[in-house]
């Protein structure tokens, strides 16, 4: 009995540790997915802003700066995909691999020389001084990013529903002819869409290399930029979705990590593989049919 | 929508025909300067990138040549990463003919290589043709299998192949790495964990006479094949349909299920084939070194060579030759690793961007139809 609740409570712990990338990535993709566009280079983007931010924090001393930093390389490199993407005939699912190895490639490049420093990491805000239990302490000391996430996915969702530019977003992504009549800009949305999108993967690899894992390695991401996609999906583009998807999506990273806590190390290698498991059956379970999916932007390459 | 319009005005009347018929060759010579553009777009964004940070692009293009195919030596490192690659590539090639991008071939090269090794081990003191002949097939089949479940999710339940395959990927490496550190585990491999080897008897050995990887003449035939496959059969021509329209196809009554599923499992077999081969003529046991990213560059080198089987050889030996050269340029000029990734990165985006050249010149469009 011991032992599950102190499994419970390190999942609790994880999911709200890990769950953050996974919030910002899917943020951002929602958004590039609302204007009827696909990332995959959101993998790439996550990468290069957990080393840009890692590296601007220790060059300045502000995780913070790193966070901006992070968030602006971002914003280049989804421009460049975006930009690209605006072009006639180029597929977006592949280009969206070409910017996930040229951004990883770029971020392991100038990244090297970051390996080995230790930047000034994000602190978490200590939600837990209520108890004098450590492990609740430690589990519910929260990342200020987590929050920023949360702020974030709430004023997605009301642009989505209450704004000009929410909604001029929605019709680009629904219906390409309706946008044509409207004579809506249509590249020039989608740009800024998946441009703003990967701001957001960006901030998602901050916190990465600033607060948890905390530190930049070649190894620091494992593939939440790509599960994103499930996400979004299994969100049915609903940016509140995501914030439930993300902590479940952590729970379920959680459940490796905090099986070794109460000595379980049998098969550490397959509930690493939860998470990816989880993404499956998501995909299974939302994908049945053949239909379109209720809340899927219509002019979605995935969806045609 | 070129082909349809000669398509159309071709049986109309001969002179049509008669003055257009350099059209099939301009054709062909767009689909050449296209790519050659893209690469030349790619050496000049690496080039100002090297000046940037003060290397010269002209010792880099010197330490790649010499790296990857001036010597004897370097061509045979070339060679060796070339031909997993080949394997590798056909693995998103052929399912690319459907329209299918499938990025998971790096769990099919590891799964098939495990599965080799395990079917080796019981057969180690019959002969060794016997041993490479169950390698050969248990590595295939795993490559099949598991690149296979993608396509069967794809045809059957509509899960997109992208993050389906991807996932997949890294849960088969997961399963790997489960099984090679437990269950299949040689007690006596400390550092690296490893399953038991097949013995230095059942190694395969380099080409007679020319001393090159035995997986180039494999990698080779098994794009002749293909080619052959895509190009000179109903599967083929069937899948090209598909890949062109789906819902054409669908209403020519073609079994797309079954050309989905068979697409996977020919290409996850080519990759579970490069994995039973490194194991076979490389490592001699299944380990982390396996994970070597091939199926990683073999997606940018199918989109480099357009799908077509004929085209991945050449781009298997160059994207082969960057990789033989990084360890040069380490030593040489005190470039990280990450060199060649930032250049295989521009390559791909410039490659993908250059699709839009196609079409954009009325020089190689089809003329004289009226």
């Amino acid at each position: 009995m011991e032992a599950i609740g102190t499994v419970l409570l390190a999942m609790l712990a994880g999911s709200l540790r890990v769950s953050t990338p996974f919030l910002f990535v899917s943020l951002g993709e929602c958004l590039t997915e609302k204007s009827g566009r696909i990332n995959l280079g959101n993998e790439g983007v996550l990468v290069l802003g957990a080393m840009v931010a890692y590296a601007t924090s220790y060059e300045t001393g502000s995780p913070w700066a790193g966070v901006a930093a992070a968030a602006v390389s971002g914003l280049l490199l989804g421009g460049i995909h975006g930009a690209i993407c605006s072009l006639a005939r180029v597929n977006d699912v592949a280009m969206g691999i070409a910017i996930m190895l040229a951004g990883t490639g770029i971020a392991f490049f100038f990244g090297k020389p970051y390996v080995q420093p230790s930047a000034t990491l994000l602190s978490g805000i200590p939600f837990g001084f209520w108890s004098d239990n450590a492990q609740v302490r430690n589990a519910l000391s929260v990342c200020p990013l987590f929050l920023l996430g949360i702020a974030a996915a709430v004023a997605l969702h009301w642009c989505f529903n209450a704004t000009r530019v929410g909604l001029r977003v929605r019709i680009v992504g629904d219906s390409q002819d309706a946008a044509l009549a409207l004579g809506l800009p249509i590249d020039r949305t989608r740009f800024l869409a998946t441009a703003c999108g990967s701001a957001l993967a960006g901030i998602g690899g901050a916190f990465l290399s600033l607060y948890y894992p905390g530190s930049w390695n070649e190894g620091l991401s494992s593939g939440q930029g790509l599960m994103a996609v499930a996400l979004v999906v299994f969100s049915r583009w609903n940016p509140i979705n995501c914030i439930y998807a993300s902590l479940l999506f952590g729970a379920a990273g959680a459940l490796g990590p905090s099986l070794q806590t109460v000595g379980i190390t049998w098969g550490y290698y397959l509930f690493y593989a939860a998470p990816y498991i989880f993404t499956l059956v998501v995909l299974i379970i939302t994908a049945r049919g053949g239909k379109s999916l209720r809340g899927m932007p219509g002019q979605l390459s995935i969806g045609r | 929508m070129s082909t349809t319009a000669t398509l159309t005005t071709a049986p109309a009347s001969a002179p049509v025909q008669a003055t257009d018929r350099w059209y099939p060759l301009r054709r062909t010579t767009e689909s050449l300067l296209a790519p050659a553009a893209a690469l030349a777009a790619a050496a000049l964004l690496f080039s100002v990138f090297l000046l940037f940070l003060g290397a010269s692009p002209a010792d880099f293009l010197d330490l790649v040549w010499r790296g990857a195919f001036g010597s004897w030596f370097s061509l045979q490192n070339t060679v060796q990463r070339a031909a997993p690659l080949l394997l590798t590539a056909l693995c998103v090639a052929i399912p690319g003919q459907l329209g299918l991008v499938i990025i998971g071939g790096e769990a099919a090269v590891v799964l098939g290589g495990l599965a080799a090794t395990v079917a080796a081990l019981p057969l180690l003191n019959t002969s060794p043709i016997i041993v490479w002949a169950a390698m050969a097939v248990a590595g295939s089949a795993m490559g099949a299998f598991w690149i296979g479940i993608s396509g069967w999710l794809r045809a059957r339940l509509n899960v997109n192949e992208v993050i389906a395959s991807l996932v997949l990927s890294y849960i088969g490496l997961a399963l790997f790495n489960h099984l090679v550190e437990g269950l299949l585990r040689d007690p006596a491999s400390l550092n690296k964990p490893s399953t038991y080897g097949i013995g230095d008897g059942n190694m395969l050995d380099t080409v007679p006479w020319l001393d090159v990887h035995p997986g180039l003449p494999v990698g080779i035939l098994a794009c002749l094949i293909c080619w052959v496959l895509i190009y000179r059969s109903s599967f083929g021509f069937a899948s090209r349909v598909t890949g062109g329209n789906i819902r054409a196809a669908q209403l020519q009554g073609l079994p797309v299920t079954k050309l989905i599923l068979l697409a996977c499992a020919i290409g996850g077999g080519c990759a579970g084939l490069a994995g039973a081969i490194e194991v076979a003529a490389e490592y001699g046991r299944a380990n982390a070194s396996l994970n070597a990213g091939y199926g990683y560059t073999g997606i940018l080198i199918a989109f480099l060579a357009r799908f077509n089987p004929l085209a991945i050889m050449p781009m298997a030996i160059l994207l082969g030759g960057l990789g033989a050269a990084g360890g040069l340029l380490q030593r040489r000029m005190g470039l990280p690793d990450a060199t060649i990734q930032v250049l295989q990165g521009l390559i791909f985006v410039s490659i993908l961007a250059s699709d839009t050249l196609y079409g954009r010149f009325r020089w190689f469009q089809p003329r004289g139809g009226a």
